[in-house]
C-alpha cells in the first residue's frame, strides 16, 4: 500500500493503493467513478479509455504509481452537464443501445477532436477501432463523431 | 427529483383498483424503488410534485402534473425502457415530456412475464400496456367529468391535459389525479385507433441516454451499496472437469483478502429450471475489499481439479458431425410428397453442407451480481434476463421463500441471451450466505468467456432437385448441432414445394450451451439463404425472382399445412428492398448479395453491397426491409436493425470458440475476435414495411439473414462460395 495524490477532473484526490493498482479500479473501487467502465483488462475493448493529460489512455494498462502529476479526466468530468460537443452528438444521435461501451467510445472520440477539428471516415475508423461495441452502433457512432466535429 | 426527501413529503398514495389485463393494483412503486437503492438521475428538469397518486402498478401522477412509468421488464439494450412505458403514455394521452420512467423490481403480483428474451416483451405488452394507460386515462376523465359537472363523453384529452370545448375549460391530468383514484374503470376500454397515435410511431430517444453519456451508474457493475465486499469465482479449466481440492491457505494473508469459500449451487435434491444451465456448479469464491487485490488472490491460488467426464476438442465435434450427416439417417421431422422420387427424377441435384462454431455471447458488461443474503432476508440488485426465474432458484438453493427474497434490475451491459442463464446471481447469493456480508460478484472477461452457455456448434447439409427448367422439385434438409439441430422444419422453404424432408441428428456434450441472439435462426438463415443463392444459380435464375417464384407458390398452392410464415408479408419485404436497393442496376466494383428471413414473427430482407478496396472486400452498404408491423419508436427500431446486421456481418466473419481438450481455445478479445469500427458498413438504410399490423420482435430478426447477404455478395466479388463460419480474414477471403 501507498498513498497518492492524484489530479482527478481538476479535483486533488488521495488514495492509499497497491502501486501496481490500474487506475481503472481506483477510479471505480477508490474513488467511485463507474462511468469508466472494465470490459477486458488487457488493452482490448476501450471500455475503460479515459484521457491523461488530454490524451486517450486505457486506464486498465495505467498503473497509479506511473500517473504523477498527470491531469487524468474521466467520463464524469468530460463536462459538468453532458454539455460536451460529444456527448451531446450521442444523444442527437441516440447512439447507445445497451450504453455500456459508450463512455470509452465518447473518451476516445473527444480526444480525436481535439487533436484533429475536421477527421475523415479513415481518421474516424483508425481512431476509433480499439473500441468495441458488441451492440454494434459503429454507424452511430461514425456520423456522431462526424456532428461533434461540426459542432465543436 | 423522487429522492428520499420527495419521499417523505409525499402525503399520501392512492390506489385503485382499476383494471387493466390482471397485470397491476395496488404497487407502490416509490417503496420498490427505496428498496433498490439505486442511484437515479432521471429527469433532471422537472419539477418535484408535491404529491403523487398511483393509479395502477404501471403509472402514478404527480399534482403537477408529471407522471412517472414502470418499465417493468429488463433492459439489455433493446430500449424497452423507453418503448413500452411510450405504449402506456399513448393511451393515456400523456405529454411525453412530462413522463418519468422508473425500471420496475421483479414483482410477479403485478407484472406479466418480466423477462427479456425472444423479441417478446412488446409483443406480448403490447395490448396491456394500451389498456393500463386506457384505463388510467378514463378514471382522470371520469374525475374531470365529476368535477366539470359533465358528461365523460364531452371530453377530449391531449398531452396531458382534459378539455370540455362547449364551456372552453380543460383541467391538467395532476388537477384531477388524486379524485381519479376514487373511481373504478370499466371492464372494456376503448383503445386509440393507431392513425391517432402521437408518440408512438415517433422518433423518441433513450429514456437513460443522457446519463449513459455523462457516465452516472446504471448498470451492475457500478451497484456500490456500503460494506459490500468484491467476490471473485475460480472455475474449472475445462469442460469435464470439477474442483478436487484448494489450498486456502496461499492466498488468505494476501492484502484485502478476508474470505476464501467453496460453494455449490446446485445442493443436493434441488431440481433446476431451465435457466439454471451451468457447467460448474462447485467453485471455488475468493472475497476481499477491493477488485484488483481479489484479481491478484485468484491469479495466486492453488486450486487442483480433476477430470470427471470426456474432454472433447473441437476438431473430434467437427469429425462427428460429418460422420453422422453422411452416414445416418436423422430423426424425421417433416415429410411432404415423395422426396426419394423427386430426387432421382430431379434434372440437376444441388448439395452443399455448412458449418458454424460455438459462439460466447461477450456482452461488454461481463457477469455479475450484488447479494446481500441474511438469516432469512436476500436482497439482489444486479443484471437478469429472467429475474422471475432468478426468484424461484434462490428459494431452493438458499432455503428462503420468495416473499423474502427482493431482486432489482439494472440496466444492463448488453444480453443476447446470456443472462437469461442467472447462475451468476445464485453464486452471489451463496457466497454473500456462507460469508455473512453482501459482496458484488464480478466475473473478469475471461470467466466469462470460458464459462460456457455458448451458441451451438452446427453442421447442416442442404439437397435441391431441380426440373430442366430450373424449378424446384426437391428440397431436403438434415441438421445436426452440439447439441441439437439448427433446423425448424415449418419454415420456409416448406410449403414451396412439393417434396420436402427434415431430418434431425442430435449430438451429446458436456460443454454448456444455450439461447444466444436469434437462437438457431442465427446460424441456419445464413446457411438456407446461402444455399438458396446457388440453387438459384444452377437453376440460371436471379435469386431475388427465384424466392418471389417460391413465395408465390407458397401463397396459391401451399404444400402441408402447418408452415411457420406469411409468404405475401415474406415476398413483401424481399420486394420492398428489391426497390430500395435498385437491384439488377450493375456499378463497377460493387458486387451484391440478397437474403431474406422470418423469426420472431418478424419479416427482414437484405442487400449487401461489398466492394475491393485494395485487395480486401469491404462491406459497403446494406439495405434492410423490415415488416415488423406497427413501430413503436422508429429511432430505436432502427438502431437495433442496424446492430443486429453489424453483430451478424461481426460473428459470420471472425468469431469462434473452439476447445481442445475441453479447455476454451479463446478467453478474451485478444483471441477472441469482434467486429470493429473500421470492419462495420459504410451505411445502413432500413425500411419499414407500414401496415398498421400489431408489433413483432425487433431484437433478433435483422441478425440472422446478414450472414448470407455477406456471402452472397462476397462470391460475386471473390468467385468463392463460404460454407465454414467464420468466412475468415482477409487474406483467406482471397484465397
Ligand atoms: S478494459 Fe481496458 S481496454 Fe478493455
Ligand atoms: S452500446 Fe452496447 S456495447 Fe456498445
Amino acid at each position: 500500500m501507498a498513498s497518492y495524490k492524484l489530479n482527478i477532473n481538476g479535483e486533488s484526490r488521495e488514495i492509499d493503493v497497491a502501486e501496481d493498482t490500474p487506475m481503472l479500479w481506483v477510479l471505480r473501487d477508490n474513488l467511485h467513478l463507474v462511468g469508466t467502465k472494465y470490459g477486458c483488462g488487457i488493452a482490448q475493448c476501450g471500455a475503460c479509455t479515459i484521457h491523461v493529460d488530454g490524451k486517450a489512455v486505457r486506464s486498465c494498462q495505467l498503473r497509479v504509481s506511473q500517473v504523477g502529476e498527470k491531469k487524468i479526466t474521466t467520463i464524469e468530468g468530460l463536462s459538468e452537464d453532458g454539455s460536451h460537443p460529444v456527448q451531446q452528438a450521442w444523444i442527437e444521435h441516440d447512439v447507445p443501445q445497451c450504453g455500456y461501451c459508450q463512455a470509452g467510445q465518447i473518451m476516445t472520440a473527444s480526444a480525436l477532436l481535439a487533436e484533429n477539428k475536421n477527421p475523415s471516415d479513415t481518421d474516424i475508423a483508425t481512431a476509433m477501432n480499439g473500441n468495441i461495441c458488441r451492440c454494434g452502433t459503429y454507424t452511430r457512432i461514425r456520423a456522431a463523431v462526424k456532428t461533434a466535429a461540426k459542432n465543436a | 427529483m423522487t429522492n428520499d426527501i420527495n419521499h417523505k413529503r409525499r402525503s399520501f398514495i392512492k390506489v385503485s383498483a382499476a383494471a387493466g389485463g390482471g397485470m397491476m393494483l395496488g404497487f407502490n412503486f416509490i417503496a420498490c424503488k427505496e428498496e433498490s437503492k439505486i442511484p437515479d438521475f432521471i429527469a433532471p428538469n422537472l419539477s418535484e410534485p408535491s404529491e403523487w397518486t398511483t393509479l395502477n402498478g404501471f403509472l402514478s401522477i404527480g399534482d403537477n402534473g408529471v407522471v412517472t412509468i414502470m418499465s417493468p421488464n429488463p433492459e439489455i439494450g433493446q430500449n424497452v425502457k423507453t418503448s413500452m412505458p411510450m405504449i402506456v403514455a399513448e393511451e393515456l394521452d400523456a405529454d411525453w415530456n412530462q413522463v418519468i420512467v422508473e425500471q420496475a423490481g421483479l414483482d410477479t403480483e403485478n407484472f406479466e412475464r418480466q423477462i427479456a428474451g425472444g423479441s417478446q416483451s412488446i409483443r406480448h405488452g403490447w395490448k396491456n400496456l394500451r389498456k393500463t394507460g386506457a384505463t388510467a386515462r378514463n378514471l382522470l376523465l371520469q374525475a374531470a367529468a365529476a368535477k366539470l359537472d359533465v358528461t365523460i363523453e364531452e371530453l377530449t384529452t391531449s398531452k396531458g391535459i382534459i378539455y370540455h370545448e362547449a364551456s372552453d375549460k380543460s383541467l391538467g391530468y395532476g388537477e384531477v389525479a388524486s379524485l381519479a383514484a376514487d373511481y373504478t374503470a370499466p371492464e372494456e376500454i376503448k383503445l386509440k385507433d393507431p392513425k391517432d397515435f402521437a408518440i408512438i410511431g415517433h422518433d423518441t430517444r433513450n429514456v437513460d441516454g443522457f446519463s449513459i453519456v455523462q457516465g452516472k451508474p446504471l448498470y451492475g457493475l457500478d451497484v456500490n451499496m456500503p460494506g459490500t465486499k468484491i467476490a471473485m469465482i475460480v472455475h474449472p479449466p475445462a469442460f469435464g472437469m470439477k474442483l478436487k481440492s484448494m489450498d486456502d491457505g496461499s492466498i488468505k494473508s494476501m492484502s484485502g483478502i478476508t474470505d476464501v469459500v467453496k460453494i455449490n449451487v446446485e445442493p443436493e435434491g434441488w431440481n433446476p429450471q431451465w435457466s439454471d444451465v451451468n457447467a460448474y456448479p462447485e467453485l471455488v469464491a475468493i472475497v476481499g475489499n477491493s477488485t484488483w487485490e481479489v484479481m491478484k488472490a485468484k491469479k495466486a491460488i492453488k486450486i487442483d481439479w480433476e477430470g470427471e467426464t470426456a474432454l472433447e476438442n473441437s476438431v473430434d465435434h467437427e469429425a462427428t458431425m460429418t460422420k453422422l450427416l453422411a452416414e445416418q439417417d436423422g430423426e424425421l421431422a417433416r415429410k411432404d410428397g415423395d422426396p426419394d422420387k423427386a430426387f432421382a427424377d430431379a434434372d440437376k441435384v444441388v448439395e452443399k453442407t455448412y458449418t458454424a462454431p460455438f459462439l460466447a455471447h461477450n456482452t461488454m458488461e461481463p457477469m455479475n451480481f450484488y447479494a446481500n443474503v441474511t438469516a432469512d432476508k436476500a436482497e439482489l440488485i444486479g443484471p437478469i434476463q429472467t429475474p422471475m426465474f432468478l426468484e424461484g432458484t434462490l428459494e431452493g438453493v438458499l432455503g428462503i421463500p420468495k416473499e423474502n427474497i427482493s431482486i432489482m434490475m439494472t440496466r444492463m451491459g448488453g444480453g443476447f441471451g446470456r443472462r437469461l442463464y442467472g447462475h451468476f446471481a445464485t453464486e452471489a447469493a451463496l457466497i454473500s450466505q456462507a460469508v455473512q456480508k453482501p459482496v458484488k460478484l464480478v466475473y473478469t472477461r475471461e470467466d466469462d468467456m470460458t464459462q460456457g452457455t455458448y451458441r451451438p456448434a452446427y453442421k447442416v447439409t442442404y439437397k435441391a432437385g431441380l426440373d430442366k427448367d430450373g424449378n424446384l422439385l426437391a428440397f431436403g434438409i438434415k441438421g445436426s448441432g452440439i447439441p441439437g439441430s439448427p433446423v425448424f422444419e415449418n419454415r420456409f422453404p416448406a410449403g414451396a414445394v412439393d417434396h420436402y424432408q427434415v431430418q434431425n441428428i442430435q449430438v451429446e456434450t458436456n460443454i454448456s450451451t444455450g439461447a444466444w441472439r436469434a437462437p438457431r435462426s442465427n446460424f441456419i438463415a445464413t446457411a438456407e439463404q446461402s444455399f438458396l443463392d446457388e440453387v438459384a444459380e444452377a437453376a440460371g435464375k436471379d435469386p431475388i425472382d427465384f424466392r418471389l417464384s417460391l413465395f408465390d407458390k407458397a401463397i396459391k398452392e401451399p404444400v402441408g399445412k402447418d408452415n411457420d410464415y406469411d409468404a405475401e408479408r415474406y415476398a413483401g419485404v424481399l420486394k420492398l428492398v428489391k426497390e430500395k436497393a435498385n437491384w439488377g442496376s450493375e456499378t463497377s466494383g460493387v458486387y451484391r448479395g440478397v437474403s431474406a428471413y422470418y423469426c420472431h414473427n418478424s419479416y427482414v430482407a437484405q442487400v449487401l453491397d461489398v466492394e475491393i478496396s485494395g485487395d480486401v472486400p469491404k462491406v459497403k452498404r446494406v439495405y434492410c426491409a423490415v415488416d415488423c408491423g406497427i413501430v413503436v419508436n422508429p429511432m430505436a427500431a432502427k438502431n437495433q436493425i442496424e446492430g443486429g446486421i453489424v453483430d451478424g456481418i461481426g460473428h459470420a466473419m471472425y468469431s469462434a470458440m473452439t476447445f481442445k481438450d475441453g479447455a476454451p481455445e479463446q478467453s478474451n478479445f485478444h483471441n477472441y475476435r469482434l467486429i470493429r469500427q473500421a470492419e462495420a458498413p459504410e451505411s445502413i438504410e432500413v425500411f419499414f414495411v407500414d401496415n398498421g399490423i400489431d408489433p413483432t420482435g425487433l431484437g433478433e430478426p435483422s441478425l440472422p439473414p446478414i450472414g448470407a447477404a455477406l456471402a452472397n455478395a462476397l462470391y460475386q466479388a471473390v468467385g468463392k462460395r463460404f460454407y465454414q463460419q467464420p468466412f475468415g480474414n482477409e487474406n483467406d477471403l482471397l484465397g
